[in-house]
């Protein structure tokens, strides 16, 4: 509420700012504004710009540090914490302290020390706002002074607004960046605490997925087994599916599309392609559930075999539809990309279509299509809603796709979703899980789109 | 001479092979095709039949006595004690004067369950609204319950053995006894569209659904659309040819190819375990799915600035533009359509996106409609996704109505961009 009178009083404040500038340059040189090095709104814009923006840094600051102080000083009185207490623990106290002080003292966590707590939060988020008050107000006045200060006949204000909005446009090109800086630092993070519970090599050799971990110290369960070789055996073999279907049925539709079909056909089937395309991955997978996993079921059945029914086929045959458009567009761009000269030498030799196709033109494509596929199987490796809805939730290692098998996506969503406390290996596997996922992708991307801008390269 | 006739021969048969071959490689062809659109095909037709039926629900006409003892015992009629009153009991005694041989205490909590639990509140509404109807018989239709709209729709297999259908013979019985007396009814569902999630069927709607995705996609896209917007520009125009701006392009292609559940681990550690951004709340998925959106963006923006011929960048210059003028008085508006068609296809994803909003707990059961960015809420097609996982019957008409509804939306919004496409982009 009050951020939200700050930020208006600081826009108010930065347009008095522009046109008190305005006004100003032109009156420095005593109304003709020829003799001014910029139009008379760029010195506006230079003093709103001075106002403005040290305030917006402050203000991001301000989002950025204001709860992690606000709660280290609240939690620093509370006695029932120390260093041993753990980190959900710190959560649940700091939550209900300020359920406490949003809802009042009527509520059943409500001793004497977490009221004392409440209040002390509730206190210092005044002291916080009042002090974010003045100082934003502070710098929003003093930036407007130095900036009309500084205007005058010489002031190259044209330059310096530029100067700054150049400065915002590579910060907007920087938040990519700090994207990926993000979720590498983030997944490594805790990552790197998982593997501090569960040594790597079991990790990553261990045959048993057994994430449930006791609740109680006593209770009798399992302790948590975490080798990930049935997750990742599970989602490579979802993925061939996949890509059993999609490859050939996306190579052979791009091959048509750009070879044989007339432009009437061509004109049904791209559309056709663009609906498969744009259809969420939630109803791909309730499809998956719904219609292709009984039917397969049903299938299997009559043929006396037994299938399950969250069977690894069901999940990647509706996965390799999903990614049949990739497949297409991806092979239709590099099939274009062939020169005609090698197509029309081929016909003059006497070649027949399906010759030229296959003897002349997918040669020549092979390393774009190639590039295509890998693109494609990390889009498959990646996808979550389709397995989630469709595949299995145990970790059964098995090459049979008539059986339940679970991917790294499946696990991911099962450990984080729901209530979670943030230092069980549980919680944290999922983001060992993410940290190996995204190294795979990232690999198989870059290896991808180097081949095929290699072979764009061959023949621009 | 017969050595001639013999290779001709045998570049006939050759001939014939080679066609053969040539129709068979066009057939594999022209099978994909058929394939895909038979997916296309099968995956509609299923939606469609298992959810249309989701627009309708069943009511049933019943003569309720607005009894007095019940409704307003001290006579007060005060409407803040008639809140509290116990209205089912009115639903229950109406349904025993309708069927007065049940008597059996199973028998009747069975005969209480064909009508909605929803059908209290509206008879309290009735009262709040009008409380002269108090002690009069009034004629009013309630919502069926999920079962019974099951079964008047025709789901459930009336000839069916008793024991392998969810619904028993005395309920078949009593429905078809309302129904030849008229008192069944399927009206279009209003109640889809202006309720929360529920764990009802009947009453679950997907207002909150549509509103939190909403409120998602406005955050989305007033970051990703300047964010992006300003990146591109900078890409195109201004960034020297060197080795960090190499890095940002090649970052930004890979982004685009990152899973999308990564995003959602990011935007578990970083916003929500960092920052302290609230759980389920739209402001943190908005974010989330802006990152992810910001490669498609940066990627058609860039696409369109640079389907400018350079010779407007030069006129402008010309006549004493800088270059920064130049580009946002002239570039920049030229490029607009082509930028804003990026834009759409990117929301249009986004819109669609569920597996990052998982890890960052939108998928808490909220029956209320959220109003501000910061209430948790849930979006479109994590609903589809909650009520698909559900075990009721009743549900997988919800599930495919809402998918209908969000088809619906997508279907709309790329339309939107075809015809922007069409209409505005200029082929220079």
């Amino acid at each position: 509420m009050q951020t939200t009178i700050f930020t208006f009083t600081v826009l108010l404040l930065a347009l008095i700012g522009f046109y008190m500038g305005r006004a100003r340059a032109v009156s420095s040189v005593g109304g003709d504004i020829r003799q001014l090095h910029s139009l008379p709104r760029h010195y506006g814009y230079y003093v709103s710009l001075w106002c403005g923006l040290p305030t917006l840094f402050l203000f991001i600051l301000w989002f950025i540090f204001e709860p992690q102080i606000i709660n280290s000083l609240v939690l620093h009185n509370v006695t029932a914490i120390n260093d041993e207490t753990s980190s959900a623990m710190v959560a649940r106290i700091l939550s209900d302290i300020k359920f406490i002080a949003a809802n009042g003292t009527n509520v059943k966590s409500a001793t004497p020390e977490m009221i004392a707590a409440a209040d002390h939060y509730l206190e210092l988020k005044k002291i916080g706002i009042a002090c974010l008050g003045v100082a934003v107000l502070a710098f929003a006045i003093v930036g407007l002074v130095i900036g009309n200060k500084n205007i005058g006949e010489k002031l190259k204000a044209r330059d310096q607004v530029e100067k700054a909005i150049r400065v915002l446009l590579l910060a907007s090109s920087i938040v990519a960046i700090l994207t990926t800086i993000g979720i590498v630092s983030s997944l490594l993070f805790e990552a790197i605490r998982f593997f501090g519970k569960v040594p790597l090599s079991e990790f990553l050799f261990g045959l048993e997925w057994s994430p449930q971990i006791a609740l109680r110290k006593d209770q009798v369960a399992s302790q948590g087994s975490f080798g990930a070789v049935p997750i990742f055996a599970g989602t490579m073999l979802i993925s061939f599916i996949a890509m059993c279907v999609a490859v050939p049925v996306g190579l052979l539709s791009a091959i048509y599309m750009s070879e044989y079909a007339t432009p009437k056909v061509r004109g049904l089937g791209k559309p056709i392609l663009e609906i498969l395309a744009g259809i969420p991955t939630v109803v791909y997978g309730f499809f998956a559930a719904l219609v292709v996993a009984p039917t397969i079921r049903n299938i299997g059945e009559g043929w006396g075999l037994e299938v399950a029914s969250e069977s690894a086929l069901a999940a990647g045959l509706v996965m390799g539809i999903m990614i049949i458009p990739f497949v297409s567009s991806l092979s239709d761009d590099v099939i274009r990309a062939v020169p005609q000269a090698l197509r029309d030498g081929s016909y003059a030799l006497g070649g027949t279509k399906s010759e030229t196709v296959l003897q002349v033109i997918l040669p020549a494509a092979l390393p774009g299509i190639v590039g295509g596929i890998m693109l494609a199987i990390s889009r498959a490796i990646g996808e979550t809603m389709i397995v989630v809805m469709a595949a299995g939730l145990s970790a059964n290692l098995t090459a049979n796709p008539l059986q339940a098998v679970t991917t790294a996506t499946v696990q991911m969503v099962t450990l984080l979703v729901g209530d979670q406390e943030f230092d069980s290996p549980k919680t944290l596997a999922a983001f060992a899980l993410g940290l190996v996922l995204f190294c795979v992708t990232l690999c198989l991307n870059v290896i991808a789109l180097r081949v095929v801008a290699k072979y764009r390269e061959k023949y621009d | 001479m017969t050595e001639l006739k013999e290779s001709m021969q045998k570049a006939h048969a050759r001939l014939k092979k080679r066609r053969a071959a040539e129709k068979r490689f066009k057939m594999f062809g022209v099978g994909a095709l058929a394939f895909a659109f038979l997916c296309v095909l099968m995956l509609f037709t299923s939606i469609i039949s298992n959810g249309y039926t989701g627009f309708k629900q069943s009511y049933i006409q019943l003569d309720v006595v607005m009894d007095e003892t019940v409704v307003d015992p001290d006579g007060s009629r005060d409407p803040a004690k008639m809140m509290f009153s116990n209205y089912n009991a009115l639903v229950k005694t109406a349904l025993k004067t309708k069927f007065p041989d049940v008597t059996n205490r199973r028998d009747k909590r069975k005969l209480y369950g064909l009508i909605s639990s929803s059908a209290g509140y509206d008879l309290r509404d009735m009262v709040l609204d009008d409380p002269s109807i108090i002690g009069t018989t009034q004629t009013v239709w309630v919502m069926a319950s999920d079962e019974v709209d099951m079964l008047i729709k025709g789901v459930f297999d009336r000839t069916q053995p008793e024991s392998t259908r969810p619904i028993t013979n005395d309920e078949i019985a009593w429905v078809e006894t309302l129904e030849k007396e008229n008192r069944v009814e399927k009206r279009f569902n209003t109640n889809f569209f202006t309720a929360g999630d529920s764990r009802e069927p009947e009453q679950a709607g997907i207002q909150g659904a549509l509103v939190g995705s909403a409120l998602t996609m406005l955050v989305t896209l007033a970051l990703s659309f300047p964010l992006g917007v300003m990146a591109a520009i900078y890409l195109e125009e201004f960034a020297p040819k060197n080795k960090f701006t190499y890095l940002v392009e090649v970052n930004i292609n890979n982004l685009a190819a990152v899973p999308s559940i990564v995003f959602g681990l990011l935007g578990l550690a970083i916003f929500l375990n960092l920052f302290g951004m609230p759980r389920s709340a739209p402001v943190a998925g908005g974010m989330v799915l802006a990152l992810m959106t910001l490669p498609t963006i940066i990627i058609a923006a860039r696409a369109a600035l640079k389907s400018i011929p350079p010779s407007i960048m030069e006129a402008a210059i010309g006549v004493g533009a800088s270059k920064m003028q130049a580009v946002f008085h002239h570039q920049l508006p030229l490029a607009l359509p082509g930028i804003l068609t990026g834009t759409i296809i990117g929301m249009a994803q986004a819109l669609g996106e569920t597996a990052p909003l998982l890890m960052i707990g939108m998928v808490a059961f909220i029956a209320d409609v959220p109003s501000t960015p910061f209430d948790p809420a849930t979006v479109l097609p994590v609903q589809v996704y909650l009520w698909a996982d559900s075990p009721e019957r009743a549900f997988v008409e919800k599930t495919s109505a809402a998918i209908m509804v969000l088809l619906g939306f997508l279907i709309t919004m790329n339309a939107l961009a075809v015809l922007l496409r069409k209409k505005l982009e200029r082929r220079w």
